[in-house]
């Protein structure tokens, strides 16, 4: 692990972009539809997402609701006025020389997420942009397929304030988790769906002293950020992200112990070799030239709006999580796994409120359904009936097990005499007698010694 | 305003145009055929800065209006023959285009 001592007193300071697809049935600019996954290639274009001349753009308003609940979710405020700006760049993933996104007049801005471990995650902006087309690299050619090209994307851009990868995962995984909750995108990683970019740097800790005294000066020079940043794109999954960024910490510590200079580039992850590598970029000027999408009236967000999409949004995980624990005295692990998913939670609510019809504890239901891994779907009814039967039905009545013991002894001579002449495992076969002969209801913890006192005396 | 060989150079990069090994090579100070372009344009723009706009609002729709957005609906996409039918060259139902690096 990067533990502190190897860090040799750098700390990483790391900012996130996440890209999300939306669900929505048309694209973010034309009525083509946004269902392209293992499509035809060049099956779902149009003269809008197609780039040609004199075509218009025509914004998707659940496209626009989908970024500001995720943006209020977020804890953003939306934007009173918003524009869409082109984005000039050449790229064949690109027909219109241009990517209609924002910049200046971004939908949502100043959010914050806490995280697991406490702390909070500025975000910078959420921000409504459309996808470009996908290339396919062959025998020295560039094919491209235009199906997803326009498809509506939504930003989200972090202040550089990770300063360790647990913490980057657990934001990642958070908002996959809130884009299922709300219902915006399938955010599959593997698909697509979802993409992770992260800006990584390293820098020398500040002495504890100077920490410690906090005047606004040291602060200052705490906060001062590293002269470049290394960006690691195009990784399409949790866990080959958080190897390169722990890759990229080390051999960013490494260089500059060195007295290396590193200097601003992308990388991307080799999953093979497990290190990350320079990648040419399609962006590599980062100069575009940013201007006001003038084929497209501003949006003027009234708060009366902002409140009726934000009464429509669904409990949010994290705030599930806490309720789950307040009300139903779960533990947060516990809390955690149930909110999962937003189907397990409500599933877990329905047991709860029948449950507790019938004297069922919550916490009992909890713990059931967690070890025997139920999954939302299994019948209620089923469920309840066998918290119930294991709660009341057990039996630990020491002579009552006796009895059954020696019934089963009785009845499986064969494993008697297996276990006389030293086969310990045959008395898993008497257990199982003794289950069966109680329909499921005997307690096994104490079975083992009652098996083993009976065959003593048993010749 | 005159442009300097490398702002034309770093024009020409960012609108993926080819500069001819004339316009590379010209001696600082003479001007090529793009460089002389691009500084008549900048120019004209120099003619429009002379108009004084104290107080006056940056326009960036002409339209007026606001919130102008559809219902997420879908309609009929074009054939897969029809998207390719501009296209120079076609393979497998895709553009192809001069191979560009990625990895
Ligand atoms: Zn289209």
């Amino acid at each position: 692990m990067t533990g502190k001592r190897t860090m040799n007193n750098y700390e990483p300071v790391i900012g996130l972009e996440v890209h999300v697809e939306l669900n929505t049935k048309s694209k973010m600019f034309c009525r083509c539809s946004a269902d392209y996954f293992g499509k035809e290639p060049n099956t779902h274009t149009c003269p809008v997402c197609l780039g040609l001349p004199g075509a218009l753009p025509y914004i998707n308003q659940s496209a626009i609701e989908d970024c500001i609940k995720i943006g209020l979710a977020l804890n953003c405020s939306v934007s009173p006025i918003s524009r869409f700006e082109r984005k000039n760049y050449f790229y064949p993933d690109l027909s219109k020389g241009y990517q209609i996104s924002q910049y200046r007049w971004p939908l949502c801005i100043n959010g914050q997420l806490t995280l697991d471990n406490g702390q909070v995650i500025r975000i910078n902006r959420v921000h409504q942009e459309e996808d470009t087309g996908k290339l396919f690299h062959q025998e020295g050619q560039t094919l491209i397929d235009f199906n997803r090209s326009g498809v509506p994307l939504v930003e989200i851009v972090t202040e550089p304030d990770f300063r360790d990868v647990e913490a980057v995962r657990d934001y990642a995984k958070k908002l996959q988790q809130l884009f299922r909750y709300l219902g915006v995108s399938n955010a599959d990683m593997e698909r697509g769906d979802m993409r992770l970019e992260a800006n990584v740097s390293v820098r020398k800790v500040k002495s504890q002293k100077s920490k410690v005294k906090n005047t606004s000066q040291n602060l200052k020079v705490e906060e001062e950020l590293p002269p470049y940043r290394v960006e690691l794109k195009n990784i399409n999954s949790f866990r080959f992200m958080v190897a390169a960024i722990e890759y990229e910490i080390k051999r960013q510590i490494e260089a500059l112990e060195k007295g290396e200079k590193l200097s601003q580039e992308t990388r991307g992850w080799n999953g093979d070799k497990k290190c990350t590598y320079v990648q040419r970029s399609k962006e590599e000027a980062h100069d575009y030239r940013y201007f006001p999408e003038p084929d497209l009236p501003e949006l003027r967000i009234e708060e009366s709006r902002v409140k009726s999409l934000e009464s429509s949004m669904p409990e949010l995980p994290w705030s599930k999580n806490k309720r789950f624990e307040e009300e139903f005295k779960l533990s947060t692990a516990q809390a955690k796994i149930l909110t999962e998913t937003e189907e397990l939670a409500d599933y877990f609510e329905g047991l709860v409120e029948l449950g507790g019809k019938e004297g069922i504890d919550a916490v009992k239901i909890a713990n059931y359904v967690i070890n025997q891994k139920i999954g939302a779907g299994t019948s209620v009814e089923e469920v309840l009936g066998k918290i119930k039967a294991k709660g009341e039905g057990v039996i630990g009545d020491e002579r009552e097990l006796e009895k059954l013991a020696q019934e089963a002894i009785s009845e499986n001579e064969k494993a008697v005499a297996d276990y006389k002449s030293g086969k310990e495992a045959a008395l898993q076969v008497l257990i199982g007698g003794v289950m069966r002969l109680s329909k499921g209801k005997a307690d096994t913890s104490k079975l083992k010694p009652i098996l083993e006192k009976l065959l003593k005396v048993v010749t | 305003m005159k442009l300097t060989k490398d702002q034309v150079k770093k024009v020409a990069r960012l609108a993926n145009l080819p500069l001819t090994s004339d316009e590379e090579d010209l001696p600082e100070g003479e001007a090529g055929k793009y460089s002389e372009q691009l500084s008549r344009v900048l120019e004209y723009i120099d003619q429009l800065n002379q108009v004084d706009t104290t107080g006056v609002e940056p326009t960036f729709n002409v339209s007026g209006e606001s919130n102008i957005m559809r219902e997420d609906t879908t309609v009929a996409s074009l054939s897969q023959e029809e998207a390719l039918s501009n296209a120079p060259q076609k393979k497998e139902g895709m553009f192809v285009t001069k191979g560009v690096f990625e990895e």
